[in-house]
């Protein structure tokens, strides 16, 4: 195809990805190192009959004249990647030299919103990928074995927690694992505790952000996996039956073999995807105990009454860091495959 | 193929088979649940007395003299005005996938038959891209789409929605065009036809497969996205996933839970359609690119 051609039939797809995907990302950027403007104070002098005192109030207009004059707000260079609810050095700095343990070290950073939304997320995207391959791979294996004809309907009702919108499916847990939903409820019985509720314990509540996770992902690395099993040749598993495998055996050395690229591409996908973990928590109701990266940026510019753009591109120019050192591995090794092809 | 050897234990059989309706139960239990109780009012359906309440309905019946009740659906759709989310919703989806399609469709096309060294460098920048979280993004476009008076409208939405699906179906798309021979439209370029008449004569005729089946993950895409709507809609412009998120605040105090519930079940339905009707498309898009590796 002619440069020329090529350039035509691309143009409207790149102009879309550039201008809002790879332009935000500037912006972003520029974002970041702005902060919102101060208030504007004046001094304003109150008289009594008795006396008169000064005192220092909010000049309205001028701030609103100002933030529609500089709506970026004003420069602040690195300030806000330093600040407490970002990076937080001199914070970290301080729990470091005043913390006796690790232990105690990682409790303190517990209470920086940013480590916190990091910490969750990374909790969550290595926990949610190999428990998501893992009962992927199960499922597989056992609809493989199912008859034909009820086949159709297992996959119809497997795609369900993948297919439903997260937040949707995230509701529909939450409201059974609610006090007063039936599995909550259930639990409350079983250990006898009226006042058991899964949101008010920080290590259930990431359990059960976790449970969801696996729930609504589990289908797609059983679809992936199911197509592999198809592709696996009869003649290969029934050379290593002839040759005195095991079931397992063949499981193991036959069939696993055949799936390590799926397994390769299942978890680029879970990667990406579980990095970004966000509407769940706004779900399960679960910001006060677990906060996401992705969570902490919506924060920023829904939460409050004024939108902290500087400290959502900050956080957010912080996730692209993360998702890029997550994708580094994929990139190099694409990288030195094309390479090799031109060579 | 059932041969003696082939022949699995007993116990294996039981194995996977419960490991099999475990799952089934757990990946549908909760639908049912909540279609089911939707019908019911909030006392039955979060029963702290008894769970089975919510199965006949006890304090349905006695409040509102039947075992089912719509009135969860009539204080969404009709109380709370769901019926404007879901026709904003099916405005912003409709268009969403038009527009990537058409777009994903040219570039797609021309990615899969330039041999250039761009090409697959285009291909890397559209995978980063797809890795990138939304809502990072959205917080770049919210302070100059409020300068700029773009906030708010649906038609910014349906740009934005459609350049985030553009890198997956690129790489959708792509995969797909690689399987159409090049023999086809190289011919017909032989034959003296511009490279647009090719693509026109040729390669659309044959490629609506590819194009549902992208078209369905485009759809999924709008439809379910959150990030996006919840930041760049207006009030009175949201589609149905924000709203039923801003529900949840107001519903609650009001102790009208079972209208978040019948909103949640009404904009579940079109998916389970979607998944009866599409699903050999659904499985063959999942597995498009991880199968041939």
């Amino acid at each position: 195809m002619k440069h020329k051609t090529f350039f035509w039939f691309i143009l409207p797809s790149l102009a879309a990805m550039l201008l809002f995907i790879a332009m935000p990302l500037v912006s972003v950027a520029i974002q970041s190192l702005f902060v919102e403007h101060d208030q504007v104070l004046i001094e304003v002098e109150n008289c009594t009959p008795f006396k008169c005192e000064s005192s220092v109030a909010v000049d309205q207009e001028a701030t609103a004249a100002l933030r529609e004059e500089r709506p970026l707000g004003q420069f602040n260079a690195l300030g806000t990647y330093t600040n407490r609810s970002h990076l937080a050095f001199a914070e970290v700095r301080e729990a470091w030299n005043a913390s006796g343990s690790l232990y105690d070290f990682g409790a303190q950073l517990m209470n920086l919103p940013f480590y916190k939304a990091l910490a969750f997320t990374i909790t969550y995207t290595a926990v949610v990928t190999p428990f998501v391959i893992v009962l992927g791979l199960a499922i597989a294996l056992g609809v493989n074995a199912l008859p034909q004809l009820v086949k159709g309907p297992t996959i119809f009702c497997s795609l369900l927690p993948m297919i439903v919108t997260p937040l949707i499916g995230s509701l529909i847990l939450f409201w059974m694992v609610d006090a007063d939903g039936i599995l909550g409820a259930a639990l409350q019985r079983i250990f006898d505790d009226d006042q058991l509720s899964l949101k008010a314990s920080h290590s259930l509540t990431w359990i059960m952000l976790i449970v969801y996770g696996i729930w609504h992902s589990a289908p797609f690395s059983f679809i992936v996996f199911y197509a592999g099993l198809q592709t696996v040749p009869q003649e290969t598993l029934e050379a290593a039956q002839i040759d005195g495998a095991t079931r397992w055996q063949r499981v193991r050395y036959v069939v696993v073999p055949y799936m390590t690229p799926l397994v390769v591409f299942i978890t680029l996908m879970q990667l990406m995807d579980n990095f970004r973990v966000f509407e769940p928590i706004v779900g399960f109701s679960a910001s006060a105990k677990a906060t996401s990266l992705s969570w902490i940026i919506f924060n920023d510019l829904r939460g409050g009454d004024i939108q902290l753009f500087g400290s959502a591109a900050a956080t957010s120019l912080l996730t692209i860091l993360g998702v890029v050192v997550l994708l580094m591995p994929v990139l190099i090794r694409t990288w030195q495959e094309f390479g090799r092809k031109v060579v | 193929m059932a041969s003696v050897a082939q022949r699995r234990s007993p116990g294996l059989i039981f194995f996977s088979t419960a490991l099999i309706v475990f799952w089934l139960m757990i990946a549908t239990g909760p639908f049912i649940w909540t279609v089911w109780g939707s019908f019911k009012v909030q006392g039955d359906f979060f029963s702290k007395t008894d769970w089975r309440y919510a199965l006949y309905g006890v304090r349905t019946i006695t409040e509102t003299g039947d075992a089912f009740t719509g009135n969860g659906y009539f204080g969404a759709w009709i109380q709370q005005e769901f019926w404007r989310n879901a026709f904003n919703t099916v405005i912003v989806v409709t268009f969403t996938v038009i527009i990537s399609l058409t777009m994903g469709t040219l570039g797609g096309y021309a990615l899969a038959r330039s041999g250039f060294r761009y090409a697959f460098w285009l291909l890397m920048a559209a995978l980063v891209f797809r890795a990138m979280p939304h809502i990072t993004l959205v917080s770049g476009y919210l302070l100059p789409f409020f300068e700029w008076n773009l906030w708010g409208h649906l038609p910014t939405t349906i740009i934005v929605l459609v350049a985030i699906n553009q890198p997956f179906t690129l790489w959708m798309l792509h995969s797909f065009f690689l399987n159409i021979p090049k023999d086809m439209d190289e011919s017909a370029l032989v034959d003296g036809c511009t490279r647009l008449q090719a693509f026109r004569h040729v390669i659309i005729p044959v490629m609506w497969p590819g194009v549902i089946t992208t078209g369905l993950f485009s759809f999924l895409l709008a439809y379910n996205d959150f990030a996006v709507t919840s930041v760049l809609l207006s009030q009175e412009n949201q589609t149905m996933v924000p709203k039923i998120a801003s529900f949840l605040g107001t519903v609650r105090q009001q102790g009208q839970v079972m209208f978040a519930v019948a909103a949640v079940v009404s904009a579940m339905v079109p998916l389970f359609f979607l998944v009866l009707f599409f699903q050999r498309q659904i499985v063959s898009g999942l597995t498009t690119g991880a199968v041939k590796g």
